[in-house]
């Protein structure tokens, strides 16, 4: 697979972390103090860093996009606040099924690789992307 | 927290969030940087044939994360993993459950897997989901 992007700099900083639990309504003390680590989904808010050509095109059509399931890898604890990361996205798999009212539905796994300073890869995050079969006015 | 009283079957006590607001969907929207309007803009939501705006699933996911980290320790989790099955809506008051399903020694300490769940007040599924967390040993209770 050479659906690959562009590899870019991810800055994990306090203040991110500490609004991201605030939305996620975490008063837990590690998310406000020297060092946090980030929040099991913090990794999202990477598309703030994310460049044009960063994350290779699922391809699908934005109508009949759906998000299916999302997952988080880390390699040891979470990255902290303070850690300078290198994050690369790429499409590791796609595959289709019929739809259930015809059709096919399509899917593209899109991952993003984190690796620290040293280069070691710390977290993964996977994203699995549906392109349904038929459009939701479609279905009525 | 290290785990040492968890069992197979040992579930956490659940927690509701909500009823949830919009202004819920835009900070979490701010927090993460998905800016997709469907999830703000009530007008354009309905012009695309929904009743109003909706939640992001990673909101839902990230106040089931709450549940999970409150529950099991935010530098202890390894995996996190959800499966987006029902949107949620302005109003919906929303209940995190979560069992463990599985119990192993690792390298690092106990390895605690556990079955999640996020539920709307009309019982349905919004979100499935599993995660993976390291209670470390060699504490003075483990």
């Amino acid at each position: 697979m050479d659906e690959v992007g562009t590899p870019f700099e991810f800055v994990v900083e306090r203040g991110k972390i500490r609004e991201f639990a605030k939305a996620m309504q975490c008063d837990n003390p590690a998310y406000d103090a020297q060092g946090a680590v980030v929040p099991p989904t913090f990794l999202a808010s990477v598309t703030h860093w994310t460049p044009e050509g960063g994350r290779p095109p699922h391809g699908f059509d934005l109508k009949r996009l759906l998000h299916g399931e999302q997952e988080y890898v880390f390699h040891g604890a979470p990255p902290r606040a303070g850690q300078r990361l290198t994050v690369q996205y790429r499409i590791a798999d796609r595959y289709e099924k019929p739809g259930k009212r015809g059709g096919t539905m399509r899917f593209a796994v899109m991952v993003a690789e984190f690796r620290d300073e040293d280069g070691a890869l710390v977290a993964e995050q996977r994203s699995t992307f549906v392109e349904t079969a038929q459009g939701p006015k479609e279905d009525a | 927290m290290t785990g040492a009283g968890l069992a197979v079957g040992t579930a956490a006590t659940p927690r509701t969030f909500g009823p949830l607001t919009r202004q819920m969907f835009v900070r979490y929207a701010g927090a993460s940087g998905d800016f997709n309007p469907m999830h703000y803009d009530d007008e354009l939501a309905r012009s695309a044939g929904f009743p109003s705006v909706f939640s992001q699933g990673m909101h839902q996911a990230a106040l089931l994360a709450t549940f999970a980290v409150d529950w099991l320790g935010p530098e202890n989790v390894r995996r996190f993993r959800v499966r987006f099955l029902e949107q949620v809506w302005p109003g919906d008051v929303l209940t995190c459950q979560g069992v463990v399903s599985a119990l192993a020694q690792g390298e690092e300490g106990r390895i605690v897997t556990v079955d999640l769940s996020c539920t709307r007040q009309t019982g349905g599924l919004a979100i499935s989901g599993a995660a993976e967390f390291v209670l470390p040993t060699g504490g003075p209770d483990s």
